[in-house]
């Protein structure tokens, strides 16, 4: 069936056929194709998880987020989102700069570094951090000594938020700086601007719609992840557990309603990060189309 | 100005060492296995209270529940818990071989009853009706009965599990070594999910509906009956069973860091009192205590029971032949 869609395609470009001229029941059968795959594997799971959350009324999902417990976990999955952007916005930026606009030695090493949290699984991710820091590891009876704790604490939880959301924003300026060239720059230092104005004035003001694009996956990542940071949490409740770790205690104990509604908090953070990230897109393109 | 600097600074200091001083508020963390949330949630709260008519101090007690085994890692891997309540004696005696100074020898000695304050045995949760007509171990190796147990490997439920079955096995007629091996390798051919932690293979059986048999703790069977509704499983007891010995204590590395000794004993000793016996009965484990084991009689069937000690030669024995890598579950999970 693909191959024929395909090949109906090929004769209507070897025609000269508008993709919009395609047979009425080829239309269709994509359209509908698609419309069904989006509603199964999207839309169905998205209204399941609010009305799971909502089954036993307003006052217990609200109930369920107001919890102590709940509470905790929704701090604590702030903060460690809120750790974790500054540190890579700051990563981010001195990274690309670095990647697009110079050439060093082991550039090429640190491109790859880079893409490592996306080629690991975050669970290695968390079990390098259970190694280097229990207190069998390098550095945990030292830690233990001086009374100090990364794993199954706080510290953990941000190293290991950090580490998976490392790549998001380097990913994302490396290309838009490396198509922008560096011919504005130059023309910044023949004019007599120093280097920390030429980046302020010329380098990040042309990225800043990616940058921003950047941070907002990047916080997305932050604030789901899972697997990491389920492996350095200890999961001591009202202390060390993240949004997405608390609904899988709930559900644990049989609190499916209290799961299902800290579920759709979450899921409603990810909604607003689309609505966001829609409207970036959409200002970038207004912006490329004043710009031309 | 820098007189008065020092001056602020000591005081300030004095100030916060005297508030610490009035209102003492200690926290302790009990890590803990999979189906004991329900159980220390309730008995958290006596103890907070008792401690505070007591003592005047505040105390909170945390909680970390996950696969008995793996939360022992966590413990030596520097999860500091001020005590461990765990599914079976050799997790904690984990702690006292891998562990850095966590937990002194002899252990098992330091409290009643091989410091286990409540027992538990091993029944089957089958769905309403037992339509596949179970009613005892022999019944798990029919063909087409599908079993759901978490992994011995990682879950303490799961060893007392397969240990019971092995029990089984060896007090049927011709009851030997290999019956009994073959006989297990049989349910675990049955098999169809392998969780990590008891509480998994109970949403595994009860909320997604797969499998016919259900081999748990009695008390995270009639957890489920009672949270999901007596109309959809009921419990089978078998003709002989285990006495799981879950076993406490408190880790000595981290309480004698924290200044936490003599709270983190008084807690596990007050599961010994009359009131902690009656909240570990009223969460279905079986209580030590003679006169609160007849109160709750009705809640626990007649099964005739054996110890790990009279089967096996006591947990490490076991251990070592039937769940170190290579031993006889490895042998038998890998045939099929």
């Amino acid at each position: 069936m693909a191959g024929g869609t395909a090949s109906l395609y090929a004769r209507g470009r070897q025609t000269g056929r508008a993709a919009t001229r395609d047979p009425k029941w080829a239309q269709v059968l994509i359209i509908g194709l698609g419309l069904t795959f989006f509603a199964l594997f999207l839309l169905a799971p998205l209204a399941l998880v609010f009305t799971e959350a909502l089954r036993k009324g307003w006052s217990a999902y609200f109930g369920a987020l107001v919890d102590r417990d709940a509470q905790s976990a929704i701090r604590l999955t702030l903060l460690a989102a809120a750790i974790a952007v500054p540190v890579n916005l700051v990563f981010g930026i001195a990274a690309s700069w670095l990647i697009a606009k110079h050439r060093f030695r082991g550039r090429t090493l640190l491109t790859t570094l880079i893409d490592l949290p996306f080629s690991v699984s975050p669970v290695i991710a968390g079990l390098v951090y259970v190694l280097v820091f229990s207190s069998q590891g390098w550095f945990g009876p030292w830690l233990q000594d001086n009374g100090m704790k990364v794993i199954f604490a706080v510290p953990g939880i941000v190293l290991a938020t950090v580490f998976v959301t490392f790549p998001f924003i380097a990913r994302e300026l490396i290309p838009l700086m490396e198509s922008q060239g560096t011919e504005e720059e130059e023309a910044a230092v023949v004019l007599g601007a120093g280097g920390l104005t030429t980046f302020l004035r010329v380098t990040l003001p042309n990225v800043k719609w990616g940058l921003l694009y950047g941070v907002i996956l990047c916080n997305a990542r932050a604030m789901g992840e899972f697997g990491a940071v389920s492996v350095v949490s200890g999961h001591i409740r009202g202390l060390t557990n993240t949004m997405p770790l608390h609904v899988e205690i709930l559900y644990n104990e049989y609190q499916f309603s209290a799961a299902f509604a800290v579920a759709s908090l979450l899921a409603l953070l990810a909604l607003l990060t689309l609505l966001i990230k829609t409207v970036v897109e959409w200002r970038v393109a207004r912006a490329q189309r004043e710009g031309a | 100005m820098r007189k008065f600097l020092k001056t602020a600074a000591l005081s300030a200091l004095l100030a916060a060492a005297s508030a610490q001083a009035f209102a003492a508020s200690i926290t302790l963390l009990n890590v803990s296995y999979d189906p004991t949330r329900e159980f220390y949630q309730d008995y958290n709260a006596h103890f907070a209270r008792l401690w505070k008519d007591k003592t005047g101090d505040d105390v909170t007690i945390r909680q970390s529940h996950g696969g008995s085994g793996k939360q022992a890692r966590s413990v030596i891997e520097g999860l500091e818990a001020d005590v461990v309540t765990l599914a079976l004696a050799y997790d904690v005696d984990a702690l006292r071989i891998h562990g850095r100074n966590l937990l002194a020898e002899g252990w098992i000695g330091e409290l009643a009853d091989n410091s286990a304050p409540y027992t538990s045995t091993i029944v089957f949760l089958v769905r309403k009706g037992n339509p596949k007509g179970i009613n005892d171990w022999g019944d798990l190796v029919k063909p087409g009965v599908e079993v759901i147990t978490p992994n011995p490997k990682t879950s303490g439920g799961a060893r007392w599990n397969y240990l019971a079955a092995w029990g089984y096995a060896l007090r049927q007629p011709g009851g030997d070594e290999a019956a009994a091996k073959k006989f297990v390798g049989d349910i675990f051919r049955n098999v169809k999910v392998l969780d990590t932690g008891a509480r998994g293979s109970t949403t595994t059986f009860v909320e997604r509906g797969i499998g016919d048999v259900l081999l748990a703790w009695e008390n995270e069977a009639y957890l489920a009956i009672n949270e999901l509704g007596p109309e959809n499983f009921e419990i089978v007891t078998p003709s002989v069973s285990i006495l799981a010995e879950p076993s406490v204590a408190v880790v000595d590395g981290n309480v004698d860091r924290h200044g936490t000794r003599d709270v983190a004993t008084a807690y596990l000793t007050e599961l010994y009192s009359p009131e902690g016996q009656e909240i570990a009965a009223k969460h279905y484990y079986r209580p030590r205590n003679p006169e609160v084991l007849a109160k709750y009689a009705d809640s626990f069937a007649d099964v005739e029971l054996f110890t790990i000690d009279e089967v096996f030669g006591g947990w490490t024995r076991a251990q070592d032949e039937h769940f170190s890598d290579g031993g006889i579950f490895d042998q038998i999970y890998v045939i099929r």
